[in-house]
C-alpha cells in the first residue's frame, strides 16, 4: 500500500512537472501534430484519404514514444543535474519506487499527442472518431502507457551509463517510429524487422489502440502483449537499475557526469 | 582587416567552441543517422500512401536536413553564450556585429552541407533511386545554395533567441514548419494554395524544386532562376536576422534582459 501511495504521488507530481515544461509540450502536442499533418497530407494525395484515423492514431503513439524516450532516457541524469539522485538514492523507498512514477508520467503525457493527433485530425481533417470497441481502446490506452512506461524504466537505467543521454534518445526515435508500424505496415519492411519490431512496447500498443478503435485483428491479443511487454520490462528495469546503483556506490561516481 | 580577423578567426573560434559540447558522441547520432532514418520514414509512408518515388523523399528529406544544423547551430549562438555567461562579453566588444555573426554562420553552412551531402550518399544507397552521374555536381551546388539560405533562416532564429528563452523549442517548431510547408515531403501542389503560397517565401522551397529538376534531366542554368531565388531569399532572412539581433540587443540593453535565461 505504501509503495502504491508513492508511485501515485510521484506521478501527479512528475505529470505536474512535465506539463510545465516547454520542451516535452512540443514532444507532446507540437511535433505530433506536425508529423500528422504530413502524414494527412501524404495519405490523402495518395489517394488513401479514407485510412486518416489510422494516420491519427499512429501520430499520437508517435508522441508518446518520443515523450517516454527523451524524459524518461533523461531521468537519471536530470536529477544528477539538479543534484536530487543522492537523496533519491538514500532514502529509505527502494530507488526503483522512485524512479517508475517519472518513467510512467513521461508515457502519460504521451496521451496529450493522442488528444492533439485526433482533434486536429477532426478540426482539420475531417477525420471520424467512431470506435469500433470503445471498451477496448479504454481499455488499450492504459495498457500501453504501462508497457511504455515500463520501456521507459529500462531506458532510464541504461542510458545512465551514456553521458550524452539526450543524443541516445535522438537516435532511438525515428527509427522506433519506423520499425513499431505507427505511420508504415510491417509488411512493407524486410522480414528481419519484424521479430524487431515484436519486442517493443509501441508496436503493440498501436495494435491495440488501432484494432479496438479501426476494428479488424486482435485488440485483446495486443493489450496482453503489452501487459506481458510490461512486466519483463520492469524485471530488466530493475535488474539494470540494482547493478547502477552498486556500482555507482563501489566506484563513487553517483554524482559525476 | 580588423573586420576580416573578426569574420575569420570569430568564426572558426566559435565553431570550435560549438563542438566543445557538440563531440562526435552528440554529431553522429543528432545530425547523420537522425536525417538518414528522416527518409527512410518518409520514404516507407510514401510506399504505404503510394505518393511519390523514393528519389522524391531522398531529394527533399536530405536538403532539410541542412536546416537541422543550420537552424540550431545559430539558434545556440545566442543560447549557447548566454548559458556560458559570455553573451555579455561578446555583446560588449566594439566589434562590428557584421562579421561577427556572419563569421559564426560560414561554418555552419558548411556543416549543413555535410549534413545533406551524407543523407543524400546514404539515402541512395539505402533506397530505389538512382540520381544521373551528371547531376552530382548541380545537386551539390544546390545543397550549399540552400544551407546557405537555411542559415539566414537561422541567424533570424539566433536574433530571437535574444529574446525567447527556449531556443531549442523554437528551432524544433522552425524545423517542423519547413518539414510541412516547404514541399519536401508532400508536392506543393497537393497542399492547400495558402500553404504553397507561404512556403515561396521560406528557404528549402525552391532549392527542392530545383533539385528535382536537375535530378529529372535539367541543367544547372536551367534551374538558375529556383537557385538565385533560393540564395535571395536567405540573403533576406540573413539580413532580417542582423536586425533582429540588433533591435533585441538595443532592447536587451536597454532593460537589462540579456543574461536572462
Amino acid at each position: 500500500m505504501r509503495a502504491l501511495r508513492l508511485i501515485l504521488a510521484g506521478w501527479r507530481f512528475h505529470l505536474k512537472s512535465l506539463t510545465l515544461s516547454s520542451f516535452f509540450l512540443l514532444t507532446s502536442a507540437i511535433q505530433p501534430v506536425i508529423f500528422a499533418t504530413i502524414a494527412f497530407y501524404m495519405w490523402r494525395a495518395g489517394g488513401r484519404g479514407d485510412t486518416l484515423l489510422y494516420v491519427a492514431l499512429g501520430a499520437g503513439l508517435m508522441g508518446i514514444w518520443s515523450s517516454t524516450l527523451f524524459a524518461s532516457g533523461g531521468a537519471i541524469s536530470w536529477q544528477r543535474w539538479q543534484g536530487t539522485l543522492e537523496l533519491s538514492i538514500a532514502a529509505p523507498a527502494p530507488f526503483v519506487l522512485v524512479l517508475i512514477p517519472m518513467t510512467l508520467a513521461s508515457a502519460t503525457i504521451g496521451l496529450y499527442s493522442l488528444t492533439a493527433t485526433l482533434v486536429w485530425g477532426r478540426l482539420f481533417f475531417g477525420v471520424p472518431l467512431e470506435l469500433e470497441h470503445p471498451a477496448l481502446f479504454v481499455a488499450a490506452i492504459p495498457a500501453t502507457i504501462a508497457s511504455l512506461g515500463m520501456l521507459g524504466l529500462v531506458l532510464a537505467s541504461t542510458f545512465v551509463l551514456y553521458r550524452n543521454a539526450n543524443a541516445m534518445a535522438n537516435l532511438l526515435e525515428y527509427p522506433i517510429w519506423l520499425i513499431s508500424g505507427l505511420l508504415v505496415p510491417l509488411s512493407l519492411f524486410p522480414g528481419w524487422v519484424r521479430p524487431l519490431s515484436w519486442v517493443l512496447a509501441p508496436t503493440w500498443g498501436v495494435r491495440a489502440i488501432r484494432d479496438s478503435a479501426l476494428g479488424g485483428g486482435d485488440p485483446l491479443l495486443a493489450i496482453a502483449m503489452c501487459l506481458g511487454l510490461a512486466v519483463v520490462y520492469l524485471a530488466g528495469g530493475i535488474f539494470c537499475l540494482r547493478l547502477f546503483e552498486r556500482l555507482a556506490r563501489q566506484r563513487a561516481s553517483l554524482s559525476l557526469t | 582587416m580588423n573586420s576580416l580577423r573578426i569574420f575569420f578567426v570569430g568564426g572558426v573560434t566559435s565553431y570550435r567552441a560549438l563542438f566543445g559540447w557538440l563531440t562526435p558522441w552528440v554529431f553522429v547520432p543528432t545530425l547523420l543517422i537522425v536525417p538518414v532514418f528522416q527518409i527512410l520514414l518518409f520514404a516507407y509512408i510514401g510506399r504505404a500512401a503510394g505518393l511519390e518515388s523514393d528519389g522524391f523523399y531522398v531529394i527533399g528529406n536530405a536538403l532539410q536536413s541542412a536546416a537541422l544544423p543550420c537552424v540550431f547551430a545559430m539558434g545556440h549562438t545566442i543560447s549557447g553564450e548566454r548559458r556560458q555567461h559570455t553573451l555579455a562579453f561578446v555583446l560588449a566588444t566594439p566589434a562590428r556585429r557584421l562579421p561577427l555573426f556572419l563569421g559564426r554562420a560560414l561554418p555552419v553552412v558548411a556543416n549543413g552541407f555535410v549534413v545533406s551531402a551524407f543523407s543524400f550518399a546514404v539515402g541512395t544507397a539505402l533506397l530505389d533511386f538512382s540520381p544521373p552521374p551528371e547531376s552530382l555536381a548541380p545537386l551539390a551546388a544546390i545543397a550549399l545554395i540552400t544551407a546557405f539560405s537555411c542559415t539566414g533562416l537561422g541567424l533570424l532564429n539566433g536574433g530571437i533567441g535574444l529574446r525567447v528563452r527556449e531556443t531549442s523549442v523554437l528551432s524544433n517548431v522552425v524545423l517542423g514548419l519547413l518539414l510541412v510547408f516547404c514541399g519536401v515531403n508532400v508536392p506543393l501542389d497537393d497542399l492547400p494554395g495558402w500553404m504553397s503560397t507561404i512556403a515561396e517565401g521560406l528557404p528549402l522551397t525552391n532549392g527542392i524544386r530545383a533539385a528535382r529538376d536537375v535530378v529529372a534531366g535539367a541543367s544547372l542554368g536551367d534551374v538558375s532562376g529556383l537557385l538565385l531565388t533560393e540564395a535571395g531569399i536567405g540573403l533576406v532572412y540573413l539580413l532580417l536576422g542582423l536586425v533582429v539581433l540588433r533591435f533585441f540587443e538595443v532592447q536587451s540593453r536597454r532593460h537589462a534582459t540579456l543574461e536572462r535565461s
